[in-house]
């Protein structure tokens, strides 16, 4: 009996996937809402991505290519690990081309590519609720959700303009969606915020451990939180991207040896390697080609 | 300004089971006005204080509160988000324990402007500016506007409560024993900033104390009470200078002489 012992069609039995789509809907339907759902145990640990899992899992279908990011790239361990997790129980399509995909699982940044129509980001969440860290208690953060008290949350960005005289939240930088929720964008760069805003694809939040789905479905607002004197800004950098030469894109510092060498290069690999083969090239290519 | 009270108590009772917290207390509160409620360790003062305060629910009576637009609202059928909007504009909470009423981990600067972020003020150098003038009035050092209140002494903790309470121009403020723990000299200092503070703000307060020393420098009237009922009230001065009740006068008479 070899039926026994395969999986159902991604994993999850198709009661769970029931449950998980009924969240999702009611998420899109109240964007930025946490909405509460029986997360199952995955095949990994909590904090690898089983909320973004059984998001994935849900909404996959047999035609769909999916693409994993970690951190921008595709070739890191989590990344790795889903993407060959979905081919071996969904037996789905993969790539690592932002452009190619229709569901793009990611842990912690959005693609430089602009996502468009019927493409569907989904998002690995460690804490959903941005008033955690202000105000402990559940029963008095979904509280302040429902009456939309949120100046707590200028009071951490105060204190940030007070201690370092700027706002120093770099990632899970908070947004108010479509007017009403304040909702944590997941660790994201705040770099990233902007690509929120109004994006044509839908995007989807999982949150495993503390089991909770929301959205911010396709062109919608996403607003950064700012003061009147101190408005919202991203990251920039004074360099373009090492090896593509890419500018207004977010680079990660790279080590390359113990005496201070270091490069900054393109977070999103897929976008990277795109430039290279459209003749592109940063300074450190150029030297690495010379070399050879 | 109106003569029609601020606050009108209708008799309010609250039961925990069987038990009495307080029983049948009515009065009314005009603007401007202090009042202190004194009587003995489990005599419902504080049980009183919750109900007025929305903290705790009466088992019956009435509370109306007279909103800024004029009309008299029961306080029990607001609704929540009314009640939170409310609490944080127009009243003021200072519990006996700052850390209870404070945000320890943040900033006294971010503790005063809270209240205003929460009415939609967006503009720090503002909220900023008003802050470091709420400190000054409440005696902290403006160098001490980024230093969290866990590095502030009792008396100062105290008094940057006061601050963060006043910053939205309350009507009516509440106070549980504002000046317990404190020392005689810190206590002496914050009487008089909140006596100023009072009568220069025009505030109307119900301030709940066992010292009648307290309540005899802060309160234009007061009410003794006793295993949850109000026994007797009157004017400070007529109350403590000519106590009725048996149970009055043997509080009058118990005060050390020094």
């Amino acid at each position: 009996m070899n039926d026994l012992a395969t999986y159902n069609f991604a994993y999850l039995d198709e009661q769970t996937k029931r449950m998980i789509r009924r969240a999702i809907l009611k998420a899109i339907a109240i964007p930025g809402y946490q909405v509460p759902f029986a997360s199952r145990e995955m095949p990994m640990p909590y904090g690898w991505g089983t909320g973004g899992v059984q998001v994935t899992a849900s909404i996959l279908g047999p035609e769909d290519v999916l693409k994993v990011i970690d951190q921008g790239a595709d070739d890191t361990t989590n990344a790795v690990s889903i993407r060959a997790f979905f081919q071996k129980v969904a037996n789905v399509a993969v790539t690592t081309r932002t452009k190619e995909a229709t569901i793009i699982q990611t842990r912690h940044r959005i693609p430089e590519e602009k996502l468009s129509e019927g493409q569907t980001l989904v998002y690995q969440v460690p804490i959903p609720e941005p008033l955690r860290f202000l105000e402990p208690r559940e029963t008095e953060t979904r509280k302040m959700h429902a009456l939309e008290e949120y100046g707590l949350m200028h009071v951490k960005l105060y204190e940030d303009i007070a201690r370092n005289g700027h706002i120093a939240t770099t990632y899970a930088y908070p947004v108010k969606v479509e007017g009403r929720y304040v909702m944590d964008p997941s660790p994201t760069p705040k770099f990233d915020n902007p690509k929120m805003h109004m994006s044509e694809a839908l995007q989807l939040f999982g949150a495993g451990r503390e089991k909770r789905i929301y959205a911010v479905p396709p062109y919608t607002d996403v607003v950064s939180l700012d003061f009147d004197d101190h408005p919202f800004e991203i990251q920039s950098f004074d360099k373009p991207c090492a090896l593509c030469g890419a500018e207004d894109v977010y680079l990660d510092e790279v080590i390359l040896d113990d005496k201070g060498g270091r490069m900054f290069v393109c977070s999103d690999t897929d976008h990277c390697e795109d430039r290279r083969a459209c003749g592109h090239a940063g300074h450190m290519l150029a030297r690495k080609e010379a070399a050879e | 300004m109106s003569t029609l009270p601020l606050l009108k108590v209708n008799d309010v009772s609250k039961f925990y089971g069987s038990r009495i917290g307080c029983r049948n207390v009515s009065f009314e509160l005009y603007a401007g006005e202090v009042l202190a409620i004194v009587g003995e360790s489990g005599s419902g003062k504080t049980t009183l204080l919750s109900c007025l305060s929305t903290r705790l629910m009466p088992t019956s009576g009435i509370v109306e509160y007279h909103m800024r637009d004029g009309q008299y609202r029961d306080l029990a059928r607001m609704g929540e988000a009314e009640r939170r909007f409310l609490m944080r504009t127009d009243w003021g909470f200072v519990h006996q324990n700052p850390a209870d009423g404070l945000r320890m981990t943040v900033s006294a600067g971010a503790n005063v402007g809270e209240r205003l972020m929460a009415v939609g003020d967006r503009h720090y150098g503002n909220i900023r500016a008003t802050a470091s003038d709420w400190l000054q009035r409440v005696e902290i050092g403006v160098d001490r506007i980024d230093d969290q209140p866990r590095a502030f002494s009792g008396g100062m903790r105290q008094r940057l409560q006061i601050a963060r309470n006043l910053v939205t121009s309350p009507r009516l403020v509440f106070m549980d024993e504002p000046t317990g723990g404190l020392d005689v000299s810190v206590q002496a200092r914050l009487l008089d900033l909140v006596r100023g503070l009072v009568h220069d703000l025009g505030l109307a307060a119900i301030i709940v104390t066992h010292d009648l020393a307290v309540a005899r420098l802060l309160s234009h009237r007061m009410m003794v009470m006793k295993d949850g009922a109000v026994i007797e009230q009157g004017l400070t001065d007529r109350v403590l200078d000519d106590p009725r009740e048996p149970y009055t006068q043997l509080l009058v008479s118990s005060i050390l002489q020094v």
